[in-house]
């Protein structure tokens, strides 16, 4: 008896430290990039970052350009994914229970959602960019809604799965045609986590870079233009690191510090939003 | 199918239940779960204006004969059921029928309080707006009247505005029972809507129950025999998907015609 209770002892004891030390090795990585970034983009931060455009080598500058590629592009890719993304996700949750359409529908989905960017990325070179013979924001907001789609699928469908089916049959049951009992009961009773799931989507392409380098490729001017070449963070980051130049080196530092900063508010603003409303 | 002799059925039927207009008939109906043979031709009248109970064992076909009424188990697939269940002169098995309108005339409230995701008031408002447009000053009467109905108001009326949500088990499912009154259906059908309640919303909805029969025909499947007993005109005996013995609760419970009936009321069974 006794021996059986320390033997177990020993075994817990041994587990737990072994997941501890996986556990402190996996963070330690994590907690030393994050130092590495925040001591030398915090350096290079300043208000010129956000009031000046990115700069020839040697001279002054910032990544307002770049911010606003970004920004752009990120905003256009969300729009155009984010309903097609909820459509596809009620249409897998709500009407594909009979049928092959469905079940083959979620295996594409999630064979995209796992794809490496770059064959997003080189996906949209092919049918758009070359096609139209130039690099255009509009090619880079089409290859971020790509991305965008399967996240919002995942979601939208996950959490729609969680919806008890007695709420669906108490709607079907007050003679609701089933596309209103979906948008006002059954979506709304997921809306925080769909949302949830956008910001992340969000989250996600901010940082992509791949998919932006063969499509918006960059730009080194102010622009507003969607359908020219448009610069943006990612790729100033990539092309600013690689360069030999200090100063551009510093602005890519920042740059990265800035994307972080914005994926940790967006991160922190979802589960905040989805915290409120589900303790509802 | 010859409708004359189902009439003439359905006449019988009434007269053995009471001399009261039928407002459900149901004959010959048999259901199925994919291959699973759940019910197994069942013929019953729902009185007008009464209230009728389902009562047997669990997975008797008590829930299951229930959800026919409305076509619940449409939403289904691999649940079906042939015979013919006559509501308003058609049979309301027939693949023609309007579901939606079929289930705005025959209200359902469920075992679990299932509140919308939204406010006390629109819960209400929620099914009426699907089939009647009124002004915003008639709709407020329409919500007042129904939570009225469900024993609701005085509890509500400050709160119109908060989320159906957060309100107790019992006053989440008396809201239900308001929902459903809300669109003034013919009849309303409860499945098992106090088992998940405490003794007070039990009687509550209890209570309630037999003033809304004023208004509408009932039906309502439970497992507690003493609330059968409370509150229904007729009941309805089932085991293993076959309807034993209906007649009025008095005689099924003080002298059922049937031995299986007598073992099950008297819990020698069951």
């Amino acid at each position: 008896m006794k021996s059986l209770y320390s033997r177990r002892l020993l075994v817990n004891r041994f587990n737990l430290a072994m997941s501890m030390m996986t556990m402190a090795f996996g963070l330690f990585f994590l907690l030393w990039i994050l130092y590495t970034l925040f001591a030398a983009g915090f350096q290079a931060f300043s208000i010129a970052l956000f009031t000046q455009m990115t700069p020839p080598p040697g001279s002054k500058g910032g990544l307002l350009n770049a911010v606003m590629g970004s920004l752009l592009m990120a905003t256009m890719g969300t729009l155009i994914g984010t309903p097609i993304g909820i459509f596809a996700g009620i249409y897998l949750a709500e009407y594909g229970n009979r049928g092959w359409l469905a079940p083959v529908t979620r295996f594409i989905n999630d064979i995209l959602l796992s794809a490496p960017s770059i064959v997003i990325g080189l996906f949209i070179y092919e049918i758009y960019v070359f096609q139209v013979g130039h690099f255009s924001a509009w090619a880079g907001s089409l290859a971020l809604a790509l991305i965008v789609i399967p996240v919002v699928v995942r979601t939208t469908e996950n959490m729609l799965r969680l919806v008890p089916d007695s709420l669906r049959e108490a709607a079907v049951a007050l003679g609701t045609p089933q596309w209103k009992m979906i948008l006002m009961v059954t979506l709304k009773a997921v809306r925080a986590g769909v949302i949830t799931g956008i910001l992340l989507a969000i989250a996600r392409i901010s940082g992509e870079t791949a998919p932006l380098l063969f499509t918006a490729l960059n730009n080194q001017f102010w622009t507003t233009n969607l359908n020219a070449p448009m610069s943006n963070l990612p790729v100033v980051i990539f092309q600013f690191a690689m360069s030999p130049y200090s100063d551009w080196q510093e602005l890519a530092w920042a740059g990265a510090l800035f994307i972080t900063l914005t994926v940790l508010v967006l991160n922190i603003v979802a589960r905040l939003f989805f915290r409120q409303t589900a303790a509802k | 199918m010859n409708l004359e002799a189902v009439a003439t059925r359905a006449e019988a039927g009434a007269k053995d239940a009471a001399s009261l207009p039928v407002k459900i008939s149901i004959r010959h109906l048999d259901f199925f779960y994919g291959k699973f043979h759940a019910l197994k031709d069942i013929n019953l009248d729902i009185a007008a204006g009464r209230i009728t109970a389902f009562i047997g064992p669990s997975g008797c076909g008590k829930s299951t004969l229930l959800r026919t009424m409305n076509r619940m188990y449409s939403l289904y697939p691999g649940q079906r059921a042939t015979g013919e269940i006559q509501f308003g002169g058609r049979n309301l098995l027939h693949s023609r029928v309007d579901l939606n309108m079929l289930r705005a005339k025959i209200g359902m409230v469920f075992q679990k309080p299932t509140p919308f995701p939204m406010s006390i008031y629109d819960n209400i408002a929620f099914g009426v707006r699907l089939y009647e447009t009124m002004s915003s000053r008639a709709m407020d009467e329409r919500v007042e009247w129904a939570l009225t109905k469900a024993a609701m108001w005085d509890e509500a009326k400050d709160k119109l505005k908060q989320s159906g949500m957060a309100l107790s088990g019992g006053q989440q499912q008396r809201l239900c029972i308001a929902r459903a009154v809300a669109v003034k259906p013919e009849i309303l059908l409860l499945d098992e809507p106090t088992s998940a309640l405490d003794p007070i919303s039990t009687a509550k909805i209890e209570e309630l129950l037999s003033e809304l029969k004023a208004d509408y025909t009932i039906v309502i499947v439970t497992h507690n025999m003493q609330q059968a007993a409370r509150v229904s005109d007729y009941t309805a005996y089932m085991y293993l998907g076959e309807l034993i013995e209906f007649g009025a609760t008095d005689e099924i419970f003080l002298k059922p015609k049937r031995k299986e009936t007598e073992d099950y009321i008297t819990g020698r069974f069951g």
